[in-house]
């Protein structure tokens, strides 16, 4: 990347998107026990999708689904781009898994998974340490950062790589609020840049913050899809509406 | 008869020039038989950690049984090898440092694979959802979980190195206890004792038993150092 005018993702131009990623029918069971049945739904390009709903719905199966960690046992998972598992997606998890080095080389390590260069490498961790208010913290052992740092960080590693789409398995659910806060608008930097954003969480004040659009869960199926706006005045279904009122659903 | 502890101190102190040539040997072969065993057990120990495939199972119990392969029967599978109607005859290495080097390695890959086996392991159940998403496969996350498990493998790499410094079957058979040529500390203390020369044995057990305590010391620290800098 010596020369040329830095761009935040230098393969978008050249390659068609992997989205919409289109879920047909996907059901994933263990040992014989539906955990997600038969949900239908579409990730369209530039959007910021919240999945709703209580614990145990299986939102983070669904975003390990997406994502490529685990494998429908039944329909089809189907990227725009025709592959099974395009590179051009990352996921922050919400106990990330930091690498026993520093800040800047837990940045570097996907960058170099992906064959960029040395040079190249450096540049662009200096330029996301910087994006990210990272660069005090650059040459700290990342495992002893506290938890809303090394929940940034996971962040930071997650949007170097100029990711199309960005899976976030409650993010926040372990950090407090001005923790949750930095997490919060880093998501929208990064969907403001044009990464699709795919967020699961149970907080339903996150919820109203981020999503543009809605999907709501509940014991393995997908109950409501739609729309934030349409979603938080009138929701259809009574298991959604217990979730909005703050009954417990189970 | 002087004590044999005065005479030891007595030879520590004069640097008698055939007991230093001893030490030297014994260390030369050792720390090249740990760094050898090392390069081929640690990515292979780290494979089997990875890799399923049928007979996994076995493996690992083979691996864990040799851990404790008797030295003297290390040894003679050498011999064997190395003996001028063996297989490896004709590089004429028994009773050479080479072939204690050679012996002493067969000795601690077990035991230095089988321990990276286990720590990269429990590495890989924390890891491998992580590095799957950042794009690391299988193959790929072995370098990793070497470097992340650095601390924990360097207790597998000493425990190897306790083994081989204080073995003495394996380095007897295969070196023959050649003074000035494969006589290294631990054959030398059985020469001594049964020659009755005491002070001399006495010497060499201090020096070997002061050796892995500073080993160990370094090591220890090493450990501590790494878990207050990287978490």
């Amino acid at each position: 990347m010596g020369a040329g005018p830095a761009r935040m993702r230098p393969e978008g131009a050249l390659r068609a998107g992997i989205l919409p990623l289109r879920l047909d029918g996907v059901g994933y069971a263990v040992a014989g026990r539906a955990l997600l049945s038969d949900l239908t739904l579409t990730l369209r390009p530039g959007r910021r999708l919240v999945i709703l709903g209580p614990n145990g719905a299986g939102k983070s199966l669904l975003l390990r689904l997406c994502h490529g960690l685990i494998q429908p046992t039944s329909g089809r998972r189907i990227w725009a781009d025709g592959s099974a598992r395009p590179a051009s997606q990352a996921m922050v998890f919400q106990r990330p898994v930091l690498l026993r080095r520093t800040v800047a080389a837990n940045i570097a390590f996907p960058l170099a998974l992906r064959g960029i260069g040395r040079a190249a490498r450096r540049e662009q961790v200096a330029r996301t340490l910087e994006r990210f208010g990272l660069t005090a913290l650059a040459h700290r052992p990342a495992r002893l950062l506290s938890g809303g740092e090394q929940q940034r960080l996971a962040m930071a590693r997650a949007g170097a790589m100029a990711p199309e789409v960005l899976f976030l398995d409650e993010p926040c659910a372990s950090l407090d609020p001005a923790a949750t806060r930095v997490i919060e608008e880093m998501i929208l930097t990064l969907s403001a840049e044009g990464t699709t954003i795919v967020a699961s969480t149970h907080d339903l004040g996150q919820a109203r913050r981020l999503a543009e659009d809605v999907a709501f869960l509940h014991r393995g199926r997908l109950v409501e899809a739609g729309p934030a706006a349409a979603f938080f005045t009138g929701c259809r279904s009574p298991e959604a509406r217990a979730f909005l009122n703050g009954d417990l659903v189970w | 008869m002087e004590s044999p502890l005065v005479t030891a101190l007595a030879l520590l102190s004069g640097e008698d020039p055939a007991l230093m040539q001893i030490i030297g040997l014994s260390l030369r072969v050792t720390l090249s038989a740990v760094l050898i065993a090392s390069v081929i057990a640690l990515p292979l120990g780290a494979a089997l950690a990875l890799a399923r495939f049928p007979g996994r199972n076995i493996v690992i119990v083979f691996f864990n049984a040799l851990m404790g392969l008797p030295p003297v029967v290390a040894g003679l599978l050498v011999y064997l090898a190395l003996s001028r109607s063996g297989p490896l005859g004709s590089l004429a290495l028994l009773f050479t440092p080479t072939a204690m080097i050679v012996a002493q390695t067969v000795l601690i890959v077990p035991i230095i694979l089988s321990l990276t086996r286990s720590v990269v392991e429990d590495l890989w159940a924390e890891y491998s959802e992580q590095l799957t998403s950042l794009g690391a496969g299988r193959l790929r996350a072995v370098p990793t979980l070497l470097w992340d498990g650095r601390v924990s493998l360097l207790t597998g790499i000493l425990a190897g190195f306790g083994r081989a410094s204080a073995e003495v079957g394996a380095v007897l058979i295969v070196g023959g206890n050649i003074a000035g040529h494969t006589r290294t500390m631990t054959t030398a203390i059985t020469l001594e004792t049964s020659r009755g020369n005491l002070g001399l044995a006495v010497a060499l057990g201090i020096v070997l038993l002061g050796l892995t305590l500073i080993l160990n010391a370094l090591a220890w620290s090493a450990g501590q150092w790494a878990r207050g800098r990287l978490g």
